[in-house]
């Protein structure tokens, strides 16, 4: 167990006083949105976007009812009615079978204790299940044995027509947080502070009768899990209220790595007496949890730490990424990273990496970069020691997305096509690269040229 | 508005001009005398003889068969503008020159009278004595108890300057018919229930009559007929007569819209007819306002609580009877609908000519403009009826009668001019026409458009000078009517096919006489080309001595005939009628795309933007025909465009004649240079069938534009935002003032779509991004209260988005501008010194902007790689490229250009059934705090 050292550290350089957030000025020129699109039509709070193909998306929220919009356009292309109460859990079930039309399906869940299957192509709902005892609160499609798990109070089963295969018993009146598929058919669970590993058979005559079995419990985290996310068929992460991160194996479910409170500033005599007043549970809670290969990324009450599983530690930080708590973050195939946060920005980072010259003029520069405390000499020392030649990364803002008025829940990066973002105002706001959509719009321009006949080559 | 700032002279500032603008007083020394006559707001072009009202009137007047000429009402309704004018005397002038005889009775080998269905005639006179001159719209309503059962009417816009008639009389003529026709369909209905009432009146009385006949029979057995049982037979026959008569009148009211359908040619007319009234007046009845609707008829049918009275043998005296008032002529309905189209005319030609005309072209040139003018001009003008409309009639006419036009253009030479146009005329008056004349005209004429100006320059002037001179005080400038339906129709049918002797007359009755008041003929022809006619034909040698037209003369047969209703009136007028007929090639130039080819004429004066006079058409030349096979797909070419095109052409080369009228002119008399002025008004115009308001507010925002780049150093920056589609927000206390600085910047916000402008002028509550996507240009509140911190809070967060202006601290924040349009757009030390002027140097540069975005938006290279393997880099700078140096645009006006790029593409990919999302496009730059 590896006890990292920055988490009372100041900011990497070149960031304000690290009371403050990072600001970037009205000069973004590698932000690529500058175009948007608001797209208008739910009611209240919108929690939930779900990619369901290249150019489709769904939205959900507290209003009850669920959209699709075309990622392209902002065109509305559906509006699902059927729940009566908020959604609590969305999840796109798109059809494996080779055999049949490629259907795209979504799952959603609502505290009115129902799950509705709809049909994309359609805007039809297709099947409702609505004898739940409590509400479903996650949802996950296991796409390899083409049957989907509900997550309340208990973990059932669902084959691909809405048979229930399979559950458990009554785990717990809190219900599960956090569904996350492992290797060899294993799901693990949240359950408040426990993680349940369950494990699904199908009987062994081959006819359809499943079975889901409690494997393991996993007691580490000393407070509940707010976050699960499988890194790859090797590992998964934990993240809970009070700021730990667990690494777990995932064939055995061992413990590879962990922080506890590692981002707690009490550990550092070092920190300002501000930061510690402002440091409450809250402020640690890992909100999110997202991966790549090499690193896993977290988002920490206010801050975004980016942990580096080879090494064992956070390799990049910023501890006030945002003015309040980062609700979602998500990395990006060219090294930048989304936040988005209760603020109501998102925020576009970009993982850097410099190669730590040794003559480096100003030491406490370099600790700075590092995060380190400058009063910390020995750690510093240590540090420095330890990571003498290895590259040195840090978490730039490249540029922010203004355009909420309120909590900006989650978003959606459709690649070139844009990025769509949700908010507690209501709005679903389209991102788009300007540049882009106008050179799509003259194409669009000249095609309607030639349809009409207007365009006349001349030679 | 398409306004060259050169025409500015006439535009007219309202009263309320600011004093701020005032310059300081010049030192005595230094002071020009005044205008002699200068008065009160009087223009230096001002007529010097001075006309006795006004301002320009309708009048509308009856020749009543009692007291003779009178006037009955003006509209305005207003003493003061009459003022001193002598309206009596004026309605014996214009009734007077109503040549048409409408008659009913009965003609010669017919059993029974017969309605005829009496074409109005348009009659332009001047009388110069009075400073007076009118454009005459000449229509019978029918009276059951007047005699000949007709009762004749006139309107006429009465104004002081000659030249506003002349050339806004395609324009006169075409509401003034729309007038008429809402008249006389009130009274054609009104007439069918009077004939309705009469022949329940009659049957009860021939009920009654019979009765008492019978008794007699009864009482009177001596075997022979006393008188009284022969006069009571005599009364039942002159009874059972009548009521066949009246009957027959019935079923002839009645069919008429039927008549009218069976015209072939006639649907041109109505359905526009139909759609005006129906704008006109909204609730109403549409089988009653379309006359051409068979399902009239009902309507005609039943009065239901209608007591049938005993009819005395023997009517009452001619004098004894009251007549009918006009509104009880027409039913009170379409008496006020026919009031509100002539305010709407009132309105609608108020003003000085020179600016009407600006305005139509303006209007003309931005009807083309169909890609790039939603986004500075208001366009929802545009679809108001548009003068353009007459074209649309004509050339759904000239596509059905294009076969007949071939034939009848390869028989009818090249002539400009020909006389005998007034077919309808030459049914009731025999006219004489100048064979001499003519002839010598022709070939001159139809040299070269040019040319054509020229002479009929020549004739209007020698008709101006030949009327003074002669010391009448009347002239009948111009008359254009058309025949009544039922005889025109059988000349017309054998106009085509007439082989024509005389080049000069030409065939284009076929087509005038299909439509009851010709305006397709009319919109056909320019004006131009008429009104010189008419100039010529109302030449006083002209008229007596010219013979009787030919029968052989293309179908045009007179029925000479007296009217006895207008005998007195029509005396000593009608040696002075001419009725001059308009080339039929001038129409067919000018609907043949052929046409839109630069002939080599109209090559050597392209068109002039400024242009305010019309050309005539090009004659239709035997050479082109070859060309007209081409025609359809030439008109599929050039799509919807060609009437713009040949409305620009018409008006644009009207300058010609006004220059050169001055020109020619100026030495001749004094006279014509007075009537050439731009007197006539001291009202101040309206937009032309725009909203007065639209154009009030132009004024103010013009003003307050002009104040504000004055009175800000920073306003360039501030219209750079506005210009490059950032969201300028004005923030203040005052609500006057915020609302001020909008409307004054407001000229500057490109538009979306074809909405309104996105501006908002007052907002209390805090902004919203969704707020930035509609509303370009924003007045915003600045308060204490928390709310008022939510509000800035917002504007804080928002900044990016926005350029802010505060108007309470007059500073600025906004990004910088480096470039050089805005600087053009808005100088500080201009010279202009009126709204509307400054409103109109403001269009003219920013509609340069428009056809540079067009450019720039149309140019598929710039946006598409020419080749698959370009890469995109090459595009890009091809594009920044052009945009330098192609466009010559530097630093900040490319994303000017760009934004109206975009608002383009925009504009022309949105489907038209769909919104499209509004998107919010922006920049990451940054802002800087302007301050005074």
């Amino acid at each position: 167990m590896l006890r990292w050292l920055i988490g009372g550290g100041r900011e990497p350089q070149g960031l304000a006083e690290k009371s403050s957030v990072q600001t970037i000025g009205e000069e973004q020129i590698q932000n690529p949105y500058t175009e948007l699109l608001v797209l208008k039509g739910h009611q209240d709070i919108v929690r939930f976007l779900v990619q369901i193909d290249d150019c489709r998306f769904a939205s959900a929220g507290d209003d009850g009812i669920i959209f699709l919009w075309n990622a392209q356009t902002g065109e509305k292309l559906y509006e699902l009615h059927g729940h009566t109460h908020k959604i609590t859990a969305i999840a796109p079930f798109s059809s494996s079978d080779v055999t049949e039309e490629k259907t795209d399906l979504i799952i959603t869940a609502s505290a009115d204790r129902t799950v509705i299957v709809w049909d994309c192509a359609s805007g039809r709902q297709v099947q409702k299940v609505s004898c739940f005892h409590s509400t479903v609160k996650c949802l996950t499609v296991l796409q390899r044995l083409n049957v989907w798990l509900s997550g309340g109070s208990d973990l059932c089963v669902w084959n691909r027509k809405l048979d229930l295969l399979c559950k458990t018993s009554h785990l717990t009146d809190a219900g599960i947080s956090a569904l996350v598929e492992l290797p060899k058919n294993c799901v693990a669970a949240a359950v408040g502070k426990e993680l349940i590993i369950f494990r699904l058979s199908a009987s062994n005559n081959g006819s359809e009768e499943w079975n889901i079995l409690e494997v393991k419990r996993l007691v580490d985290h000393q407070d509940n899990i707010s976050s699960l996310v499988s890194v790859n068929d090797l590992t998964f992460v934990t993240g809970s209220h009070i700021g730990e991160l667990i690494v777990w194996d995932a064939l055995d479910w061992t413990k590879q790595a962990s922080e506890c409170n590692f981002w707690d500033s009490s550990v550092h005599p070092d920190v300002q007496p501000e930061i510690k007043l402002s440091q409450s549970p809250h402020e640690t809670s890992v909100q999110h949890l997202t991966s790549d290969d090499e690193c896993v990324f977290a988002a920490v009450g206010k801050g975004i730490y980016v942990y580096n599983l080879q090494m064992k530690r956070v390799i990049a930080c910023q501890r006030t990424a945002h003015d309040s708590s980062v609700l979602h973050i998500e990395k990006l195939p060219n090294r930048q990273l989304i936040s988005c946060s209760e603020d109501g920005s998102v925020r576009i980072w970009e993982l850097r990496e410099r190669q730590q010259l040794p003559a480096e003029p100003v030491p406490t520069g370099f600790f700075n970069m590092w995060g380190f405390g400058r009063a910390n000499k020995q750690a510093n020392q240590a540090a420095k020691k330890m990571h003498e030649n290895t590259p040195v990364y840090f978490l730039e803002l490249v540029g922010d997305l203004i355009g909420h008025s309120s909590a900006v829940q989650m978003f959606l990066y459709f690649g070139e096509l844009g990025l769509a973002t949700c908010s507690a105002d209501h709005l679903i706001i389209l991102w788009k690269d300007g540049e882009r959509e106008s050179s799509l719009r003259s194409l669009t321009l000249f095609k309607k040229l030639a349809q009409n006949g207007d365009l006349q080559l001349r030679l | 508005m398409i306004s060259a700032p050169d025409v500015v002279a006439f535009t007219r500032e309202e009263e309320l001009e600011d004093d701020l603008y005032r310059e300081p007083p010049l030192p005595e020394e230094y002071s020009v005398p005044l205008f002699p006559f200068a008065g009160q707001g009087a223009n230096p072009w001002a007529k010097v003889a001075g006309s006795k009202f006004t301002r320009d009137f309708i009048l509308i007047s009856e020749f009543s068969e009692q007291v003779g000429p009178q006037p009955l009402l003006t509209i305005p309704d207003d003493a003061k503008v009459s003022g001193t004018f002598d309206l009596n005397y004026f309605s014996l002038r214009i009734m007077s020159v109503d040549y048409q005889a409408s008659f009913v009775g009965h003609p010669p080998g017919s059993a029974y009278p017969k309605l005829n269905f009496v074409e109005d005639s348009k009659v332009v006179l001047g009388d110069s004595k009075e400073g007076a001159f009118a454009y005459v719209h000449h229509l019978t309503l029918y009276d059951l108890e007047a005699r000949g059962f007709v009762r004749p009417f006139c309107m006429a816009y009465i104004s002081a300057d000659e030249h506003k008639i002349m050339q806004q009389f395609q324009e006169l003529s075409t509401e003034f018919s729309k007038a008429s026709e809402c008249l006389k369909t009130g009274n054609r209905k009104a007439f069918a229930n009077e004939l309705e009432k009469k022949l329940k009146d009659l049957d009860y009385t021939r009920t009654v009559l019979h009765n008492e006949t019978e008794q007699q029979k009864k009482a009177n057995d001596k075997g022979y007929y006393t008188t009284q049982a022969i006069e009571k037979a005599n009364e039942l026959a002159s009874v059972e007569k009548s009521i066949i008569e009246h009957q027959d009148l019935l079923r002839q009211i009645r069919s008429y819209p039927y008549r009218k359908l069976k015209d072939s040619e006639f649907h041109p007319y109505e359905p526009e007819c139909a759609l005006d009234r129906a704008d006109l007046g909204s609730d109403q009845d549409p089988a009653a306002s379309d006359p051409a609707e068979p399902g009239e008829t009902p309507l005609y049918a039943h009065v239901p609580s209608y007591t049938p009275k005993l009819i005395k043998a023997k009517s009452a005296k001619c004098f004894d009877k009251k007549l009918k008032t006009l509104e009880e002529l027409c039913d009170v309905y379409f008496f006020t609908q026919t009031l509100d189209q002539l305010h709407h005319i009132e309105r609608t030609f108020r003003g000085d000519v020179c600016y009407l005309l600006t305005e139509q072209i303006s209007r003309a040139l931005l009807k083309q403009q169909s890609v790039t003018n939603f986004l500075f001009e208001d366009v929802s003008f545009l679809d108001e009826k548009p003068p353009e409309k007459q074209y649309r009639g004509c050339q759904g006419l000239g596509q059905d009668a294009i076969d007949e036009k071939c034939s009848e253009e390869s028989l009818a030479p090249k002539v400009v001019i020909s006389l005998g146009s007034y077919k309808s005329s030459v049914e009731c008056v025999p006219i004489k026409m100048e064979q001499e004349m003519e002839d010598s005209e022709e070939p001159k004429m139809s040299e070269s458009v040019m040319s054509e100006h020229q002479e009929n320059l020549d004739y209007l002037d020698a008709d101006i000078k030949g009327s003074i001179s002669s010391g009448e005080s009347i002239e009948v400038l111009g008359t254009e009517k058309s025949g009544s339906g039922l005889t025109k129709s059988e000349s017309q049918a054998s106009l085509p096919v007439m082989p024509s002797p005389q080049a000069g007359r030409s065939k284009v009755g076929s087509r005038r006489t299909v439509s009851e008041d010709s305006i397709e003929v009319l919109s056909t022809c320019p004006s131009e080309s008429l009104i010189p006619e008419d100039f010529k034909a109302s030449y006083p040698s002209a008229i007596n001595e010219e013979p009787y037209v030919d029968d052989d003369e293309g179908g045009l047969r007179f029925t000479p005939r007296a009217n006895p209703g207008v005998d007195d009136g029509q005396d000593d007028v009608s040696k002075q009628e001419s009725l001059v007929q308009v080339d039929a090639a001038c129409c067919i130039g000018k609907e043949s795309p052929n046409f839109l080819e630069p002939l080599p004429e109209l090559g050597q004066k392209p068109c002039e933007e400024d242009g305010v006079v019309r050309i005539p058409p090009q004659p239709y030349r035997p050479a082109e025909q070859g060309l007209r096979g081409g025609f359809p797909s030439h008109d599929g070419l050039s799509g919807g465009l060609l009437p713009y095109e040949l409305d620009s052409r018409y008006l644009s080369g009207s300058r010609e004649v006004s220059k050169s009228s001055l020109d020619e002119c100026s030495d001749s008399t004094s006279y014509i240079s007075s009537a050439a002025s731009t007197c006539s008004d001291r009202t101040p115009s309206p937009a032309h069938l725009g909203s007065a308001a639209g154009e009030r507010h132009r004024k103010r925002a013009g003003q307050n534009a002009l104040r504000f780049i004055r009175q800000y150093p920073f306003a360039h920056p501030a219209i750079y935002s506005l210009l490059s589609g950032r969201t300028l927000v004005v923030l203040g206390e005052d609500e006057a003032m915020v609302k001020k600085l909008v409307t004054a910047l407001s000229i500057f916000v490109p538009n979306c779509g074809a909405y309104a402008k996105p501006v908002k002028h007052w907002v209390t509550s805090a902004l919203h991004l969704v707020d930035f996507q509609k509303w370009k240009l924003i007045g915003l509140q600045r308060a204490v209260s928390p709310a008022g911190v939510n509000v800035l809070h917002a504007l804080s967060r928002y900044s990016r988005y926005l350029s802010v202006l505060d108007a309470d601290s007059k500073t600025l924040r906004c990004p910088l501008y480096k470039g050089t349009v805005v600087a053009r757009l808005a100088d500080h030390r201009t010279q202009i010194k009126r709204g509307s002027t400054y409103y109109m140097h403001v269009q003219s540069i920013l509609t340069q902007l428009c056809s540079k975005a067009f450019l720039f938006t149309f140019c598929h290279h710039l946006h598409l790689p020419i080749s698959e393997r370009e890469p995109e880099e090459s595009v890009v700078s091809r594009r920044m490229n052009f945009l330098k140096l192609q466009l010559g645009l530097a630093n900040e006006d490319i994303k000017i250009v760009q934004y109206l790029a975009e608002l383009l593409k925009l504009h022309y990919i949105q489907e038209p059934g769909q919104g499209g999302n509004p998107l919010l496009r922006f920049d990451y730059v940054p802002s800087f705090l302007y301050k005074i």
